[in-house]
């Protein structure tokens, strides 16, 4: 099969264990080949190589050597000793040879040709004693300190170089970085499958590191400087994760912990995994807004994260208290974990490489970012929008929901957002004061959901002790009527309402004895109209009696005068 | 051609007068036979106090080649009662950096 084939022509890597770099470098440094890291001083050059070799035994199970230029083996554990890597045990476990090269150019006499077939045997020596698939060299270049006969040096390197090859360990040699070039002996001319430069760099008075992949033959890579970072961990690198945006969507939601706020949105919620940016001017309830979403998140058992930028976690809690949202008791069950920092504690991909890893420790479904506008204080926007497409991408792949909420200045416009990034957001809520009658009143809508039919209402925002409450605002025409002027206008209106009321109920009686007096009448119609029938009655039957008395009174008048 | 012993553990100094060479090479090469011969020669020539050579094959023995901080080939070690221990590479045929390595020369 053409595939399979192509995967046996692959170059074959070596991962590093490096989190972010095996990313970068697609799977890894080239396997069997040395790999050249440069950088200036203090970039990090040793502990990348050091890491290197201790990640490559505790992650891959590849024991290693270290050959060290510089550093003697007793400072090498103690400054390995501060990352966590416990040299010492490893090397009693004969899974790490050092060997310490030192070369003093000033107490040797060179009197002749001569070669550097002793550290062949030193690094094979070291190599054979633990097995070794990986090699370091730091920093190789010391050679040429140590050694006035360049030519042979070179020639040395060049020789080790292909000897390292023909051994099939994968080495990482590194190299001080020179004055416009990558390395200042030009060691790139000798190793060219890889070479990685990191830099240190300080603007406006933060430190930040990166790192970049300057070549691989034979490999795809990513070729931007990537930020990077030390920390108790080792070393991190940054890689905008998916550049091709492929993470995983979900159809399921999480609730914003305010219901009404559900029901503006689709009856259920924010998307899960969906990024939430809540901006609004000082004071609108942005915090409170994210308050709710982590209680209702810890409420439902969800693990929640909140970076605070801007108070400290006790302050948090207590003005959430007011708004009857107890986020202590989540933080005491374990549920619920506060950051707090000044963002200007350290640079930009700091805090980025923080929240990687809380999150991989910690694994909260919900993450709170307050404010993510405080970071203009570390960078500028278009850095911080790098780094929040860093971190939106992140936070996507692993499904964690986060809120950002975003401080809008007063003079600018509402529906730009701080730090330009709401194009990166799936969900925009937008809060905003509205004054009038004396007053400030706070109003909520949505601006914009991604893949839902959410309302176009607005909704009054009131901040209660029984916590956060929506209520309709009173559109009149041409206005928006909040706070008081809305109870106003609705104590109006009821008053209205029941004068109506009261209106068609006093109608009500009136017809209704209107009515009840003509049943009267007619009543007093029908019993005359009886009495009329009656008499009528009695007057035919005198009548009948009376005729009848006659014609007796006749008969007997004829039989009197006997007439026939 | 001139064969040579090697050694593969280095005494204690004890060399309570005279020099200890120590030289350090890798295998019985043409380059490692010639600088046995050059040090001989030099030796023999400008050395006035009793000496001693001792040849030491890094290829057989090399956690010496650890133990001294060897790196290039060959490396000639002086070791004397009265000093420092000297340190020359290369194939000792500079006879006059041969002789400032070993303070013969001002």
């Amino acid at each position: 099969m053409p595939t399979k084939s192509t995967n046996n022509h692959k170059l074959p890597k070596c991962q590093t264990g490096i989190r972010g770099l095996d990313e970068i470098t697609a799977g890894g440094l080239p396997r069997g080949r040395p790999t050249l890291v440069c950088g200036g001083p203090g970039c990090g050059k040793t502990l990348m190589a050091m890491e290197f070799l201790v990640r490559g035994y505790r992650d891959f199970g590849e024991p290693g050597a270290f050959m060290a230029f510089e550093e003697r083996e007793e400072e090498l554990i103690q400054n390995s000793a501060s990352l966590g890597f416990d040299l010492p045990r490893l090397i009693r476990e004969k899974k790490l040879a050092i060997d310490h090269v030192h070369i003093e150019r000033s107490e040797i006499e060179e009197t002749g040709e001569y070669d550097l077939d002793a550290l062949f045997v030193r690094l094979e020596s070291i190599i054979d004693q633990v097995g070794a698939k990986r090699v370091a060299l730091d920093t190789v270049e010391a050679l040429f300190a140590g050694l006035a006969n360049e030519a042979i040096v070179r020639a040395e390197l060049r020789r080790l170089f292909r000897w390292l090859k023909a051994k099939d360990v994968t080495t990482v040699i590194t190299a001080e970085q020179g004055k416009g070039t990558l390395t200042r002996h030009g060691l790139e001319e000798y190793v060219s499958d890889c070479v990685i430069l990191l830099d240190h760099r300080v603007t406006n008075q933060i430190a930040t590191r990166r790192l970049r992949v300057v070549k691989y033959r034979g490999s795809t890579h990513g070729a931007n400087e990537y930020p990077t970072m030390i920390d108790e961990d080792g070393l991190s690198v940054l890689p905008i994760s998916s550049l091709n945006l492929k993470y995983p969507v979900s159809r399921d939601f999480i609730s914003t912990g305010v219901d009404r706020l559900d029901t503006m949105l689709n009856g259920k919620g924010y998307y899960k995994g969906s990024s939430i940016l809540v901006s609004g001017t000082a004071g609108t309830g942005k915090t409170s807004l994210a308050a709710a979403f982590v209680d209702r998140a810890c409420r439902d058992g969800r693990k929640s994260l909140y970076y605070s930028f801007e108070e400290s976690p006790e302050q948090v809690i207590r003005n959430m208290g007011s708004i009857a949202f107890d986020l202590g008791q989540w933080v005491r069950s374990g549920l619920l974990r506060f950051e707090a920092a000044r963002p200007t504690l350290h640079g930009l991909e700091n805090h980025l490489v923080n929240l990687h890893k809380l999150a991989e420790q910690f694994k909260p479904e919900a993450i709170v970012i307050d404010p993510v506008t405080n970071l203009t204080a570390v960078g500028d926007f278009r850095e911080i929008r790098a780094m929040l497409t860093r971190l939106i991408d992140f936070l996507k792949n692993r499904q964690i929901t986060a809120v950002f909420t975003s401080l809008s200045e007063g003079g600018s416009a509402m529906e730009q957002s701080e730090v330009g990034i709401s194009s990166l957001m799936d969900t925009w809520l937008l809060l905003r004061m509205v004054e009038s009658a004396n007053e400030r009143n706070r109003i909520i809508y949505v601006l914009k959901s991604r893949g839902m039919a959410h309302s176009n209402q607005m909704r009054e925002f009131l901040l209660t002790d029984q916590g956060i409450r929506l209520s309709d605002v009173y559109v009149g025409p041409g206005t928006v009527l909040t706070g008081s002027a809305r109870l106003a206008q609705e104590a109006k209106d009821r008053q209205a309402e029941l004068e109506k009321t009261q209106a068609s109920a006093l109608r009500h009686r009136e017809l209704q004895q209107e009515r009840e007096q003509l049943q009267a009448q007619f009543c007093a119609i029908q019993e005359r109209l009886r009495g009329l029938s009656e008499e009528l009655s009695v007057v035919a039957g005198q009548e009948t009696e009376r005729l009848s008395a006659a014609k007796e009174e006749r008969r007997q008048m004829v039989t009197a005068r006997r007439a026939d | 051609m001139v064969q040579f012993k090697t050694t593969g553990s280095t005494r204690p100094r004890s060399q309570k007068k005279g020099w200890l060479f120590r030289l350090y090479v890798a295998g019985q090469t043409a380059r490692s036979i010639g600088t046995f011969r050059n040090l001989k020669r030099i030796c023999e020539e400008y050395v006035s106090v009793p000496f001693k050579i001792e040849v030491i094959d890094v290829f057989k023995s090399p956690q010496l080649a650890v133990l001294n901080q060897i790196v290039a080939l060959p490396t000639l070690i002086r070791e004397a009662p009265d000093g420092p221990p000297l340190r020359l590479i290369g194939d000792l045929s500079d006879t006059e950096k041969v002789l400032t390595g070993l303070g013969l020369r001002p």
